[in-house]
């Protein structure tokens, strides 16, 4: 173990309480500023667990590199604090300062420690902040991927969320389509649709696209895709829900629908489906005044 | 050699395909069931590929192909009961098979087929006899 390691654990050692308290002082007045909610107690058990973690750490050595054994427990602990805190809401910075607002606090402990060495002191403090900046680095990364997760996780909710194909009518499906339309989700919307088709053996098959908030050409391309899956296997398709700007953006793009049926709104897609399968919707009554 | 069979149905031809589609299966399929339009006269086919689960290009093409050639022989075609598997298949690949009937199961193909052939059958003469 060189000497300046030594000096940082034994800095680590003598002088934890003063650390502490130094370093809880510097958070909450930065939380406070923030205008975060955490408890107090919360904080000083966080600090004072990794503390005492970092010094066991700093005795076994080995400060240049983190990724060994003997850092496991630090990086396990940072990565939770980061976690948690990425859940609650905090943002990057806050949750890194959690590890740069110790250098403070550990630099006048270190310099009271080595005041009259000059070279030990610059030594000890390059050592020093060279391992809190890893460590901040390290909690900036956890809490990324953390947030990462959640958005993840949010677009696969969301790619479940968005493709019901509904029965409206005997032979008849629906497929109320929402979002922006991709590559996955066409995939996804074309599998249901078409193992819909099969299961209810419906002849027509309406994709209503008043929720898709733009079309261009990749879009209509998979559209039209759909389209076709569905009339290989024997199932008619009638596009609703066009809105006019759509329509322009369609005819402006030069995007060739087809032979495709196109309707401005479900309603209208619906009468030519019943009357395609020989249907038709008629009034029975005249609805009264009040209705 | 393993062979699709095709039947005869009064006017119409079926042929249902339960076998993994080899390339030599398909274009013996074409050669026997052009030579069945021609020697019936035959004004329908009805292709049943429900059981079909793994297409290539080359099936999908041929499968279009068999189409277009009982077309030139005037007998009206209808794929039925593709899954939803080989439908995507088919589209990926670029293969939309335009100017294929198609019909979601052999009843619905069946009725297609009449309602195709009807006018020809009355014209015949030979309506009669299928109604």
């Amino acid at each position: 173990m060189s000497d300046n390691v030594k000096g940082l654990s034994v800095v680590l050692t003598n002088y934890e309480a003063e650390i502490l308290s130094d370093w809880i002082k510097e958070q909450s007045a930065a939380l406070r500023r923030a205008g975060g909610a955490m408890k107090d107690t919360e904080l000083r058990d966080q600090c004072a667990e990794f503390l005492r973690l970092l010094r066991t750490a700093a005795q076994g050595g080995q400060v240049e590199n983190l990724d060994g054994p003997k850092w496991n427990d630090v990086r396990e602990m940072l990565g939770n604090i980061s976690r948690s805190r990425g859940l609650q809401g905090f943002s990057p910075s806050e949750t890194a300062s959690f590890v740069f607002s110790m250098k403070r606090p550990l630099f006048v402990q270190i310099r009271r420690e080595f005041g009259k060495d000059a070279e030990a002191l610059a030594d000890t403090t390059w050592l020093a902040t060279e391992l809190l900046d890893k460590l901040g680095l390290y909690t900036t990364e956890v809490h990324q991927k953390a947030r990462e997760e959640v958005i993840l996780r949010q677009q696969q909710e969301m790619l479940e969320l968005s493709t019901p194909v509904v029965k409206i009518w005997d032979g008849i499906l629906a497929l109320p389509m929402i979002g922006t339309l991709d590559s996955t989700r066409t995939q996804v919307v074309m599998e249901s649709l078409l193992q819909r088709i099969v299961d209810t053996g419906s002849g027509i098959a309406i994709i209503d696209i008043t929720g898709v908030p733009t079309v261009d050409t990749l879009t209509a391309q998979h559209l039209l895709k759909t389209v076709t899956a569905a009339r290989l296997m024997g199932a008619e398709c009638i596009i609703s829900g066009i809105r006019p700007q759509i329509a322009q953006t369609i005819v402006h793009l030069g995007v060739d629908l087809g032979d495709v049926t196109t309707k401005a709104t479900l309603a209208d897609a619906l009468v030519v489906a019943l009357e395609r399968t020989g249907r038709a919707v008629k009034r029975v009554q005249t609805a009264s005044k009040g209705a | 050699m393993e062979r699709i069979p095709i039947l005869r149905m009064g006017d119409y031809l079926i042929v249902t395909i339960q076998v993994d589609m080899h390339d030599r299966v398909v274009t013996t399929l074409q050669d026997d069931l052009t030579s069945m339009i021609a020697a019936n006269g035959s004004h329908g086919v009805l292709i049943d590929i429900s059981c079909l689960d793994i297409v290539d290009s080359f099936v999908g093409r041929m499968i279009g192909n068999i189409a277009a050639m009982s077309h030139v022989l005037d007998a009206e075609t209808v794929v039925v009961g593709m899954r939803p598997a080989v439908a995507i298949t088919l589209v990926e690949l670029g293969l939309s098979l335009t100017g294929v009937r198609t019909a979601l199961n052999v009843e619905k193909g069946m009725a297609l087929l009449r309602a195709a052939t009807r006018g020809r059958l009355l014209e015949d003469g030979d309506g009669r006899d299928q109604e």
